[in-house]
């Protein structure tokens, strides 16, 4: 895929500043050897042309380097192939089309020195070497691209750190009966920010080891449940969840202005929300029949001009609850006596 | 189908940076509706819409969207590619309607990750 030229006109922010510098740094701390792909499909001077080119197609790359009695002697690539094509001469051996002044790498530079030569001498890849000069690589723009955008999910990495932390949080503390609230005020028409605290709730629950299943259940709920309180609750609301390791409890709190007919609030298609809501993608009377689907129980207490809670219940199976990182890391035995590890 | 050949099908414009684009996708999924979207689609599967606010980017979250395809060139705010970035949901802009798109992935052998319509 081609990058979009870029234009010069464009105002650099802080962020992606901040960005550039990170991916300058990188280019001196990664080694070539971090980024390269390695045991490269190396072809033999005496193999044909026309083999090179099935190579090529079967392994869908673009150029090998040559290699005779483990040395690096040449590299062929496609213009070469393309060459030997128009002489029509592909049954003619490698070391006859190949370009033998290979200039290569070593592996334990950094990659500004791979950047600096795909600069300056416009080659499409490069053989690595080690310090004997024998070939432990090759290395393309793209794999440089890839092994930067690899390092830059380092923050990727932090949040693995982060679940590991909160995953051990249940166990950490000690108590009959332990649980985790979290509270989230929501704003009365805050359309920009709907669905920011459901997705810090997902992400909540995420860390602490909710199965991607429980994760998704209890976000589309709360969303519904955020979207319903931006739309219709005149001062605005809360929501509150209550996290244990064996159940979720969530409520959406507002005082007013209530529900009228909740029977019929429920009914798909039944909604009071304005056209403007639509164009949002909601509004369309089926919010809390979707709530209701992702929860094991629902209860809805509202007065006409007093308010409404909402209040909604996962409960997780012994095998899914929260926090219980020996029987979660564990071997299938360990697994499968789940009984014994499980708190209530 | 990897997401890189489903963008060629449907000629389509990555609009955001970083995301794996060499992930698999297991089908699709098309919606106007965000309520349809949380309440029918499954897990993984790549939206198709023509809804073009913020609410489908977090309606892609709250719903494990794969990926989210704008049909008829529709374009999102900068502020909706910069959440998506965020998010690892990559965002895609195809010139096709509609029902192009969805013709073209299912002749491909994309399947529907859409829940029939249930009462309950």
């Amino acid at each position: 895929m081609d990058a979009e030229p870029l234009r010069t006109d464009r105002v650099i922010t802080d962020g992606a500043a901040n960005l550039i510098s990170r991916v300058e740094e990188l280019a001196y701390e990664l080694t070539i050897a971090e980024v390269m792909s390695r045991d490269p499909r190396a072809i033999a001077p005496g193999t044909k042309m026309g083999e090179v080119m099935e190579t090529f197609r079967e392994a869908r790359i673009s150029g090998a380097p040559v290699v005779a009695n483990g040395e690096l002697v040449g590299i062929v690539s496609l213009e070469d192939l393309i060459r030997a094509l128009r002489e029509s001469n592909i049954q003619a051996p490698v070391g006859e089309y190949m370009t033998r002044m290979v200039l290569t790498v070593k592996a334990h530079s950094p990659l500004i020195e791979a950047l600096k030569v795909f600069e300056q001498r416009h080659v499409g890849r490069l053989p690595v070497v080690d310090d004997d000069n024998r070939l432990v690589g090759i290395i393309t723009k793209g794999d440089i691209t890839s092994g930067v955008m690899r390092a830059l999910q380092y923050d990727y990495q932090e949040e693995e750190v982060r679940k590991y932390r909160a995953r051990h949080l249940f166990e950490d503390i000690v108590s009959d009966r332990t649980s985790l609230t979290l509270r989230y005020k929501i704003a009365h028409g805050a359309f920009a920010q709907g669905g920011n605290a459901s997705s810090h709730i997902k992400r909540a629950l995420l860390r602490l080891g909710a199965s991607p299943q429980i994760a998704r259940r209890c976000g589309i709920a709360i969303y519904e449940a955020e979207m319903n309180l931006i739309i219709h609750a005149t001062n605005g609301g809360m929501i509150r969840i209550e996290i244990e390791p064996h159940r979720i409890l969530m409520e959406a709190i507002d005082d007013g202005p209530g529900i009228y007919d909740v029977e019929q609030a429920m009914q798909p298609g039944y909604s009071t929300a304005p056209d403007s809501i639509r164009e949002l993608g909601f509004g369309a009377g089926m919010g809390l029949k979707n709530i209701q689907r992702c929860v094991d129980d629902m209860y809805i207490d509202s007065t006409p001009g007093r308010g409404t809670r909402l209040e909604l219940r996962i409960n997780m199976p012994p095998q899914e609850s929260l926090g219980d990182a020996a029987r979660k890391t564990g071997t299938t035995e360990e697994r499968d006596d789940h009984t014994t590890n499980h708190r209530r | 189908m990897k997401l890189t050949e489903l963008i060629q099908l449907i000629d389509g414009a990555v609009l955001t940076r970083g995301a794996d684009l060499n992930r698999d996708v297991r089908g699709g999924c098309g919606a106007d509706l965000m309520s349809d979207v949380l309440a029918y689609s499954q897990p993984d599967a790549v939206l198709l819409t023509g809804l073009c606010t913020s609410q489908v980017v977090r309606t892609a979250m709250m719903a494990d969207v794969a990926a989210i395809i704008f049909v008829r060139d529709k374009q999102p705010t900068e502020e909706m590619i910069q959440l998506a970035n965020r998010e690892q949901i990559p965002l895609i802009s195809s010139p096709h309607g509609m029902f192009e798109v969805c013709g073209r992935l299912h002749n491909a052998g994309l399947q529907s990750l859409e829940h029939a319509y249930d009462e309950g």
